[in-house]
């Protein structure tokens, strides 16, 4: 088996903050294979956002980064500055959440997306370059005469698409996409992440794609992970996990999702997500979980581990 | 396109009129004659003889047409006004007013424009460095209190200060005048234009120090806002040179208010450096507005006031030109809502 | 009161502000006790005599005691900011609220007021006013109203689009459901919620009133024996007093000048953020 293409250990960021520590990601494990789409989903204020920030190293004091973060076999973590400047766009690109501000509003888009290529090295003649914007342009479906206009003359999905030319201009490795779609209408982003997938698949990338539609997820990524606090809660084949989903949340995320045909009352979650600031021992969960051990669950944090073959569950009710 | 400049252009002429018709109006409405009071002024001090005065005053009174009715006054005003005939300097007669204001602007010009663009770009240079994050944080907040002195006194104050430490106690520059008493002006010699550099240091000064505060101050919390904005955080994503995310991200989206702040301030920043002239004994256009004021010369004190109004409200409308080629968001079309 | 010093610790330069000011006010108040005021306007035999134990802030070239002045002026120059700052806020809220409450003819003809007359620098209307009415002594009611007719312009725009922007809120919106008068909306929900508000204008306005107050002055436009702090310094240029070396005639009228102008800024800085709440950053 070749070796995974990211591999993260044990990874942490806090925030050191005046009323505590804030565990934004508390000791997460992952694995990214080459080719595979990986999806990350979780409420807000889980933690996955600022799982693309760590990853990224762009995690801004008050806030650390401790853990491995593997790409083929390098640490991002321990890389100089400069070194990880290169890496962003270079191997690990990032689609932005809600494009609708991502790019900047006195540039002409042709100008956002040669600063890319040109700082990290990349010396074209005006008509190479001008090929090449229209070759990225075409492959996300835009016409060439967006290169010439400015971001606040596009609409939301249009701008979207830029960002995603603009991702895949180097040939990285990974893409990490942020929520690409959630500022968008249906209708759009159906298409927006049809050109995403579509890319993927063409270039050979793999992808994080971070989000909290579980919807999307099943029809989009290869496997899942489910993130709840801060940490993972469970992680998987997405059919397998949607078949049989093994952790309370899981299982709550899935019914809560309305299938066609089926009638009847709606199964949200009670109670809200916990703080993450000096978070207490055990299980975050406890509190909402409808499978709740009493004595165990409160008292002792679960850990992630190998259910079945391919299927990571952090909960007390599966024991070794 | 047309349409934003027709409205602008009408703006600036509204602006024009206002003031001149105030100019006419104020006199009138006080009930009193500012002519006959300043005739008589003249002669009770400095002894103009009644015969002289009386010409004097039967010459005005024709050239303006002083015993015709009100309205008849007026257009003839406002068009002596734009034919920018602004009649005699009653002191300095036969001078005109308008030759005055030549003469005196040319002094005034130079300094004021070097000013007043040095004051802008090291604001805005400043304030981008102490706004940056890689500035340590106890030298950016270090700096506010001075800067936020400065910012809030008038000129003419920095300018006094400015003369008794530069002028008086280290002498390192000359005490006042816009040049020395024994050279003619000469802008084509460079022994001039060296002397009238030195004079004009200090007047520069005082711009700069309290302008380029204000600025520095607005453009550090602008600053502050555009790190917080998603293409900042998106563009350090892509990878790209922090020297770039800097200029083309940072510092080209935060000035864009404080140069609208210039456009607003320009009508400040000019008066204030005309009451700082009178303190820098300066022959400029500031220090002959005082003078006027001193000498009653009505005449000239309402050509220079509207002088500087049309002045102000053209580099207004100057920079409402230039705005939206800097943001292409604001576009010569009305915004909507 | 306790949420007064709750915001003050919160808001450094608001406490510094107000702290400043209120020192200034007592200097121009309690100091009275300690003069004789007519040493501000005779003229002694002691001219020129740098600070000693007869004249602690020294004399001027008229031989007049500089203590007694700054007493006097200080309180001066802050009257005539109130003044100014006072009338022009009071006048600014009135058609700044009618304007953008009631909108209609009367707020785009005002608006068109506002947007020419502020085009136009305030400074030289106050010269053209000032010079005008030049026979009638100046004191210092007749400088706060004259720069008072400048000074409502800002805050009148400043209040209306606050006003603009209030009025299409859902509370605003119950309480014209529930059939409240329009003079009673603006009374009972606008103008409590505007408060921090105009309560910075009100700052604003002063500091603007003072500003333009010293510029006039400093020309020598006003009541040339009032010995207010503009007044002082063009005295101070007038008879050249740095030539003399009489640095305390100078140093005096700046520190009470510098501490009077920053201490209204830090308080309007101070009052902005509770009157205009920034965007809260995503975390």
């Amino acid at each position: 088996m070749s070796t995974p293409l990211i591999e993260i250990k044990d990874l942490r960021t806090y925030f050191y903050v005046r009323a505590g520590t804030v565990k934004a990601i508390d000791g997460v494990n992952l694995i990214l294979e080459r080719g595979v789409k990986l999806g990350l989903v979780g409420e807000s204020g889980s933690g996955k956002t600022t799982m693309a920030l760590a990853i990224m190293r762009m995690i801004k004091p008050p806030g650390t980064v401790e853990g491995q973060v593997l790409l083929d076999g390098v640490d991002l973590v321990k890389l100089s500055g400069e070194e990880m400047r290169k890496t962003r766009l270079g191997q690990i690109a990032m689609i932005p959440q809600g494009a609708m501000n991502s790019l900047n509003p006195v540039a002409r888009i042709r100008a956002s997306m040669v600063e890319g290529m040109t700082d990290h090295g990349i010396r074209l003649s005006k008509e190479e370059m001008n090929k090449r914007i229209e070759n990225l342009l075409e492959i996300v479906e835009l016409p060439a005469k967006v290169a010439r206009m400015y971001p606040h003359e596009l609409s939301g999905g249009m701008k979207q698409r830029v960002t995603v030319a603009i991702a895949i201009s180097l040939r990285p490795k990974v893409l990490i996409a942020d929520e690409p779609t959630s500022a968008l209408d249906v209708v759009i982003q159906r298409q927006v992440m049809e050109t995403i997938t579509r890319l993927v698949k063409e270039l050979e990338l793999s992808m994080i794609l971070i989000g909290h539609d579980m919807g999307l997820m099943a029809q989009s990524v290869d496997k899942l992970a489910v993130m709840y606090a801060g940490k993972l809660a469970e992680t998987g084949d997405v059919r397998d996990m949607f078949a049989d989903p093994m952790h309370p949340y899981t299982q709550a995320l899935i019914s809560s999702l309305p299938v066609l045909g089926r009638r009847g009352v709606f199964h949200g979650l009670p109670g809200i997500p916990p703080s993450v600031i000096n978070p207490p021992v055990g299980c975050l969960f406890a509190s909402r979980c409808p499978k709740v051990i009493a004595g165990v669950c409160v008292e002792q944090n679960p850990v992630l581990r190998e259910v079945k073959p391919g299927r990571w569950v952090s909960c007390h009710l599966y024991k070794e | 396109m047309r349409k934003y400049l027709v409205r602008r252009v009408f703006f600036l002429i509204m602006v024009v009129w206002t003031a001149a018709s105030i100019n006419f109006l104020l006199p009138h409405l006080t009930g009193r004659d500012p002519i006959k009071e300043m005739m008589l002024q003249r002669i009770a001090s400095q002894g103009l003889t009644i015969s002289a005065a009386t010409t004097l005053i039967q010459n005005y009174t024709e050239l303006f047409g002083l015993n015709k009715p009100l309205w008849q006054q007026y257009i003839t005003y406002i068009s002596g006004v734009v034919q920018l005939k602004f009649g005699y300097s009653i002191p300095n007669y036969p001078r005109t007013v308008i030759e005055i204001i030549i003469a005196r602007g040319r002094m005034t010009l130079p300094f004021l424009s070097v000013g007043i663009a040095l004051a802008f770009i090291i604001g805005v240079l400043l304030g981008a460095i102490l706004g940056w994050n890689k500035t340590p944080r106890w030298l950016s907040n270090i700096m506010v209190p001075p800067l936020l002195v400065f910012a809030s006194v008038p000129q003419f104050l920095v300018a006094l200060v400015l003369i008794y430490f530069v002028a008086f106690h280290w002498k390192l520059v000359p005490l006042g005048g816009a040049y020395s008493r024994n050279l003619v002006e000469n802008w084509h010699s460079t022994k001039f234009l060296l002397d009238y550099a030195r004079h004009a240091i200090l007047p520069v000064l005082a711009i700069v120090l309290v302008e380029a505060s204000g600025w520095a101050l607005g453009m550090r919390a602008m600053m502050v806002t555009v790190e917080g904005e998603d293409y900042t955080t998106f563009a350090e994503a892509r990878g790209l040179k922090s020297g770039r995310i800097f200029l083309r991200y940072q510092i080209r989206n935060a000035f864009l208010p404080s140069l609208t702040g210039l456009a607003l301030r320009l009508g400040f920043i000019i008066t204030g450096s005309a009451v700082a002239e009178t303190y820098f004994n300066y022959n400029g256009i500031g220090n002959t507005l005082g003078a006027a004021i001193g000498n009653f010369d009505y005449f000239l004190l309402y050509g220079i006031v509207l002088i500087m109004v049309v002045s102000i409200a053209l580099a207004t409308f100057v920079m409402d030109l230039i705005y939206p080629l800097l943001d292409p968001r604001i576009t010569y079309r009305a915004q909507k809502g | 009161m306790k949420g007064f010093w709750d915001y003050t610790k919160r808001n450094p330069s608001f406490g510094i502000g107000l702290f400043i000011l209120l020192g200034l006010i007592l200097f121009s108040t309690v100091g009275r006790l300690f003069i004789n005021q007519n040493d501000a306007y005779t003229q002694t035999v002691d001219f020129n005599q740098p600070p000693n134990s007869k004249h602690p802030f020294g004399t001027d070239n008229q031989g007049r005691d500089l203590l007694a002045m700054m007493v006097l002026g200080t309180g001066m120059t802050l009257e005539i900011g109130a003044i100014a700052g006072g009338v022009g806020l009071g006048a600014g809220i009135v058609l700044g609220f009618v304007a953008g409450y009631y909108g209609g003819l009367f707020d785009t003809i005002l608006t068109s007021i506002i947007d020419v007359y502020m085009t136009i620098p305030s400074f030289l209307i106050l010269i053209l006013v000032a010079t005008t009415f030049r026979s009638v002594t100046l004191g210092v009611t007749e400088m706060g109203l004259i720069v008072a007719l400048v000074s409502w312009a800002g805050s009148a725009r400043a209040i209306r689009a606050q006003v603009l922007t209030m009025r299409e809120r859902p509370f605003v919106m119950m309480a014209k459901l529930s059939g409240m008068g329009s003079l009673e909306i603006v009374m009972k929900e606008l103008v409590p919620n505007l408060l921090p508000f105009l309560v910075m204008s009100l700052s604003n306005s002063v500091y603007g009133g003072i500003s333009s107050s010293l510029g006039l002055e400093a020309i020598g436009i006003g009541n040339r024996r009032n010995p207010t702090m503009g007044m002082t310094l063009f005295y101070v240029n007038y008879y050249s007093a740095f030539l003399l070396g009489l640095w305390w005639w100078i140093l005096e009228p700046v520190v009470v000048i510098v501490l009077t102008l920053t201490s209204l800024v830090l308080i309007s800085i101070g009052l902005d953020e509770i009157a205009n709440p920034r965007r809260r950053r995503k975390v």
